[in-house]
């Protein structure tokens, strides 16, 4: 069950990004900033944390759900530390993802060559 | 002293500079298409036994020109110009393909009218009696012109229906004063055109106005209809430019379709990922010099035009919202034994 | 012909518009929506079992997405996520594992300049957006929220 909900809101989210990208020809750059910023928007509004209740992976694995990370986490720790909190809060709950990204983009260029 | 020009910017060659002899050395998806076997070396590794995707594209050069003047039995000593152009910043593939020969050396920058330029050149420094032998080669890579110009190759981004795929394949030619071989009878030099098109994803909008803007003066310039060429090629126009090209010609009273041929549209079978066609500097350089220039000396054609267009943006100039400029050189060919002496109506 | 005035400039934009292609606007949204899914219930496999073994949301959710960073690195770096991301465009570009190729592409691709000026000056060529309007969008919001619900 779980997994189908994952499955209908992810796709979603996708086709919906798809959507934007050949109806304005922009940039996938373009799309993959906007879903962040969007998806930081609707964290504030409230209404990403229930999609990710809803959706579960669907919710958190597309873009906009590491805005929604970046904003749960600075207001978490600003509820802890007051405002410098949202200093410390965006990368604190992002850091696996990224740091495990630098570490692993660093291992692929050791291990593999670009095949064109 | 005699001015040999005709109209507004077409020069004619009253002895006509001989293309005695060319060279192609194409990647492994140019090997499989239509005009595989044509092309005289096709690598099956994109980088042809090299270290990187840009030593690999220099080597590529390097031989397209060891077999053009092996094939036109002459060597360095014999060649008095090696003009040379290619896609990468500096140019560095012509450059350093250059070096290993001990020949003056003139880098060009054409983008995909690269070919169209150096043949242009060569035979004004043939004609003009400054050269006995000129060497004209040009080259792209499909990787190499990816991660310079567009993203890193093993980036998943979708491509659209207007994109165009750069060639892995480089084309040489030797033009010389005397031997026997196709002819260049004239060479109308294009002027830049820019007609707004500011999407990189579609350079064959942005290129078509050139392409149409040469042809047509080149015609008005030398008296003739388009009938009397038996083909005129354009070099990487795609589907969507040549049918933007017709259409722009035929506005002004020339009708085209039946004779026009893209090298673009050559080179592949036309597969979903090639989208529009071909584009690259290597694509016209290779499918003249294995295609073209072959059916000029069997005969099979008589008298050809070949018309190579060029995107001449870069990166930078796309970011800053620029829109594409583009350039198209045309080249008048005669074939071997063909009747055709060069005559101009007046 | 040279410099095209305006007037001309825009009515080549419409001739020129008649002979380009449309994009495959349905079947591109029907395999954005297939793929993007899938590469969705993939996750939701990883943190169902997490979950499972009573790691809290929260931490199950962060693990489940470094484990399909790992997954993107590691495809990027074998050469198919490329085709994945040709063949499904957002399907493919907007799940954390594109973000991952985004990083891993351009690392691996400059490799030939070196691991310092090459590998890493070029890591967060695509990606760099995505984090600097991240944290931009998400300082924003997060203060109107704590001002506001104050």
């Amino acid at each position: 069950m779980t997994l189908i909900r994952a499955f209908l809101v992810g796709g979603a989210l996708c086709a919906i990004a798809q959507g934007v990208v050949d109806s304005t020809k922009a940039n996938p750059a373009v799309v993959m900033v906007s879903a962040v910023c969007a998806g930081a928007v609707l964290s504030g509004l409230g209404i990403y944390g229930p999609l990710v209740k809803l959706g579960g992976a669907g919710a958190t694995i597309p873009l906009f759900g590491f805005g929604h990370a970046l904003v749960t986490g600075m207001i978490e720790d600003a509820e802890r530390a007051g405002l410098f909190g949202i200093l410390t809060g965006g990368l604190r709950a992002t850091a696996p993802a990224l740091t495990a990204a630098v570490v692993f983009g660093y291992l692929m260029a050791v291990l593999f060559n670009p095949k064109g | 002293m005699s001015l040999y020009r005709v109209g507004t910017s077409t020069c004619l060659f009253p002895e006509m500079p001989v293309i005695t002899a060319t060279g192609s050395v194409v990647g492994p998806r140019e090997g499989q298409g239509p005009l595989g076997s044509l092309f005289d070396l096709a690598y099956r590794d994109t980088a042809a036994g090299e270290t990187s995707w840009e030593r690999g594209e220099t080597r590529m050069l390097r031989q397209a020109v060891d077999i053009a003047m092996a094939k036109a039995g002459i060597a360095d000593a014999d060649v008095d110009f090696l003009l040379a152009g290619d896609l990468l910043n500096q140019i560095v593939s012509s450059s350093y393909a250059a070096r290993d020969h001990d020949v003056p050396y003139l880098g060009l920058y054409g983008a995909c009218s690269t070919m169209g330029e150096g043949l242009a050149l060569a035979a004004f420094l043939v004609a003009g009696g400054f050269a006995r032998n000129v060497v004209v080669c040009s080259s792209s890579h499909h990787d190499t012109a990816e991660r310079q110009y567009r993203y890193p190759t093993e980036f998943g981004y979708q491509r659209v229906p207007t994109s165009q795929w750069t060639v892995t394949a480089a084309g040489a030619a030797v033009v010389g004063l005397s031997g026997r071989g196709p002819r260049i009878e004239a060479a109308t030099v294009g002027r830049v055109q820019d007609f707004g098109v500011s999407d990189a994803n579609d350079m064959g909008s942005a290129m078509a106005p050139a392409f149409a803007d040469t042809v047509w003066r080149h015609l008005q310039d030398m008296s003739r209809k388009p009938e009397d060429y038996d083909i005129i090629f354009s070099g990487d126009l795609g589907r969507v430019g040549s049918a933007i090209a017709d259409d722009l010609l035929g506005k002004k009273g020339l009708d085209i379709k039946a004779l026009h041929r893209d090298t673009a549209l050559m080179i592949y079978e036309m597969k979903p990922e090639v989208s529009s066609g071909a584009s690259g500097c290597g694509c016209a350089a290779s499918v003249f010099a294995a295609k073209i220039w072959a059916d000029l000396a069997s005969g099979a054609l008589r008298r050809a035009l070949l018309v190579p267009t060029g995107a001449l943006h870069s990166p930078i100039t796309c970011q800053q919202g620029e829109s594409i400029p583009c350039v198209a050189h045309a080249v008048s060919l005669v074939g071997e034994g063909s009747r055709h002496t060069g005559e101009v109506r007046q | 012909m040279t410099r095209a005035t305006v007037r001309e400039r825009e009515s080549y934009a419409s001739l020129a518009r008649s002979h380009q292609p449309s994009r495959p606007a349905l079947r591109n949204l029907a395999v954005a929506f297939v793929v993007g899914g899938a590469i969705c219930g993939a996750g939701q496999l990883i943190l169902d079992y997490l979950v499972a073994r009573r790691i809290p949301f929260v931490q199950a959710s962060s693990m489940t997405s470094t484990a399909m960073v790992i997954i993107g690195a590691f495809l990027t770096g074998i050469g198919i996520y490329d085709r994945l991301g040709a063949f499904s465009g957002m399907g493919a570009a907007l799940p954390i594992t594109g973000f991952a190729n985004s990083m891993v592409s351009p690392a691996i691709e400059f490799k030939r300049e070196g691991f310092i000026l090459g590998v890493s000056a070029r890591m967060f060529q695509i990606a760099g957006p995505v984090i600097v309007y991240g944290s931009v969008a998400a300082v924003i919001v997060s203060i109107l929220r704590v001002l506001v619900f104050k």
